[in-house]
């Protein structure tokens, strides 16, 4: 469908369009089942910035309030990339490898239950 | 001999229908160019009944008699202190709310009959809009007069049209209304008119209403019963629009359908914020978002539709989504504000453990499985000294600009997560309903004037997150914002109340 407009041919240009964050991209990131964080974060990033640095050094400060993400085992860690089942090679940018400006990127650790086993 | 004076039949009709004139020389279509281009037909203005029935004489004297009463009260609740009769200062948090997100749509509303109530061909409409616009502009300043007692006495009061024009959260009002007057004059009443002031209207004023009563809050309570007659006037108009435009030809039906369908979904997500008011945020609770929706919505509105079916017109799509929504969103809600509670211009905290057993009563099937534990969370972090705001900025959903936090309603642990393409960018919705709408009118919703995208791209002041919170907001940091435990409003309050 499309809008009906009094202007004809009505068009626009997305407002959020990669060009307009300064040589950033805009990534989410959730941990799935730890609802302590109410909603995924949303970080602007450099496409060439590799998966170990946002792993590393961007989720720590914000995921790290959590008691249960010092005990994350990275190694079974898993993880979906825009819904679909993903593999992340730490040393390659998120750009080479797929995580594009408004990518969503889940990790789920099914062994770390949240606060209580809550899910939180 | 003594002067005639007009019957009121006759006073009406000279009043308002015959205010109007034919077009002999000039073209109707450019005198009205919104009238067509959203596809409604309409074959014969006359049909129109008008709902208010009062000429501006009449409106003038009624008006000004209930303003007269109006500030009478305000003045002796000035000089009264009647801020000290409050239940309590977490009350406030309410009307902060109330004036920052509630009150700029009341001006908002006024502009758009304004703009409608010049646009409609039928003269009818258009005095029917005027007069609802006038209304509008009245309840704005009547509420800033209500609310104007309590900016001497608390924080966050100050600079609420900056703020409503700024701020993250508020930007969740202030795109409902945006989209609204954005739309065409037919869209634009089932929107406001019908979806908003008929269907929902009672679940934003009676909670805030009823819960000033209950909370002490006279100015705020006594504003509520001044605007009521006026709210009475625009439900009728919500109603004949409704009406008007399904008689007059029936393909206006899948539009008019799609459009209810379109605000009702706005609706119920904006008012997510009165439902965490309702459960989270008075301190004597009226009754809880659970029981107002099944009262106002699923009985009124269900007979409402019931009415409507012999014109072709159908529940709202996503209906049923909302009979599960009602055990969650106004937990979900507050828990998105308790954890950006430092980028509020407003305070959260932690519910008493009286207030978290009411809310396991009200809510049995769902508090204590998925609530509960949120916030005992909370209180072990704050126990321990670290009450927690979060560290990053949330994803936001493109059409409602509310933070990603509402979850699947079959799987409340699950975030829920919508997305589409559109020419080459991705766009994420937080349900069903919300990328129904963007997928509809998808050049619309590219626009969106998402907050956290805009702190990205520099649009809204300094790189860091306090200073687009001091310097674009214009939030007193450490005043407005954070906590209500340790703030200025509560060591106020203690002092005036004499508590330690």
């Amino acid at each position: 469908m499309s809008v009906r407009a009094i202007t004809p041919d009505y068009k626009v240009q997305a407002r959020d369009r990669v060009e307009n964050f300064h040589g950033n991209q805009i990534v989410y990131v959730a941990w799935d089942r730890h609802l302590m964080f109410c909603a995924p974060f949303a970080y602007a990033l450099p496409p060439t910035m590799t998966f170990a640095e946002l792993r590393d050094q961007v989720m720590p400060e914000a995921f790290g309030l959590h008691e249960e993400f010092s005990k994350i085992n990275w190694e079974t860690t898993t993880w979906l990339l825009d819904n679909q089942p993903f593999t992340p090679d730490l040393n390659q940018s998120l750009k080479a490898q797929g995580v594009g400006h408004k990518s969503v990127l889940r990790f789920q650790t099914p062994e770390l239950t949240g606060f209580q086993g809550k899910a939180v | 001999m003594s002067a005639k004076k007009l019957n009121l039949k006759d006073k009406y009709r000279l009043l308002t229908r015959d205010l109007d004139w034919e077009y002999s020389y000039a073209d109707r279509k450019k005198a009205f160019p919104y009238e067509e281009f959203e596809g409604i037909k309409i074959t014969d203005w006359s049909k129109w009944e008008d709902p208010f029935r009062l000429t501006m004489d009449a409106y003038w004297k009624y008006q000004a008699e209930k303003e007269k009463k109006l500030y009478a009260i305000f003045d002796a609740f000035a000089q009264n202190n009647g801020h000290l009769n409050v239940t309590d200062a977490r009350y406030v948090n309410a009307i902060k709310i109330f004036l920052t997100g509630v009150s700029p749509l009341e001006y908002q509303a006024y502009q758009g009959y304004a703009h409608v109530g010049r646009q409609f061909g039928g003269a009818g409409a258009r005095v029917a809009c005027q007069m609802q616009s006038i209304d509008e502009l009245r309840h704005v300043q009547t509420q800033i007069h209500a609310m104007s007692h309590y900016n001497k006495y608390f924080d966050g009061f100050q600079d609420w049209t900056h703020m409503h024009d700024r701020v993250w959260y508020l930007s969740v009002p202030k795109s409902f209304f945006d989209d609204a007057r954005s739309a065409g004059p037919f869209e634009f009443l089932i929107a406001i008119s019908f979806s908003f002031e008929y269907v929902l209207t009672n679940l934003l004023f009676v909670p805030f209403m009823s819960g000033a009563a209950h909370n002490g809050d006279m100015a705020t309570c006594t504003f509520g019963f001044s605007a009521q007659s006026d709210e009475a006037r625009h439900m009728t108009l919500g109603l004949e629009i409704i009406k008007f435009l399904l008689e007059q030809h029936e393909d206006n039906v899948p539009i008019v359908q799609k459009w209810i369908d379109k605000w009702f979904w706005r609706g119920t997500r904006l008012l997510s914020i009165v439902a965490m008011m309702m459960d989270y945020m008075l301190p004597n609770k009226v009754m809880s978002w659970k029981e107002a929706w099944e009262v106002y919505f699923e009985e009124a509105g269900g007979a409402l539709f019931k009415d409507l079916a012999r014109y072709g017109i159908r529940m709202p799509k996503f209906v049923e989504v909302t009979e599960k929504e009602k055990e969650h969103i106004s937990h979900q809600a507050w828990w998105i504000f308790y954890n950006y509670g430092h980028a509020a211009g407003f305070h959260t905290w932690i519910p008493s453990d009286e207030e978290l057993d009411w809310l396991s009563e009200k809510y049995p099937d769902t508090f204590d499985k998925y609530y509960r534990p949120r916030w005992e969370l909370a209180k072990k972090m704050e126990a321990e000294g670290k009450r927690f705001y979060s560290q990053a900025l949330p994803q936001l959903c493109t059409t409602c600009q509310i933070p990603m936090g509402f979850t699947e309603m079959d799987d409340p642990t699950q975030i829920a997560y919508r997305s589409s393409d559109y020419e080459g960018e991705k766009y994420h919705f937080c349900s069903d309903g919300c990328k129904h709408i963007f997928d509809e009118e998808p050049e619309k919703y590219v626009q969106s004037w998402l907050p956290v995208h805009q702190i990205y791209q520099g649009n809204c002041g300094g790189a860091s997150v306090e200073e687009v919170l001091r310097d674009y907001y214009k939030l007193n940091l450490g005043a407005d914002n954070l906590d209500i435990k340790g703030s200025p409003d509560e060591q106020r309050w203690k002092e005036w109340k004499g508590v330690a």
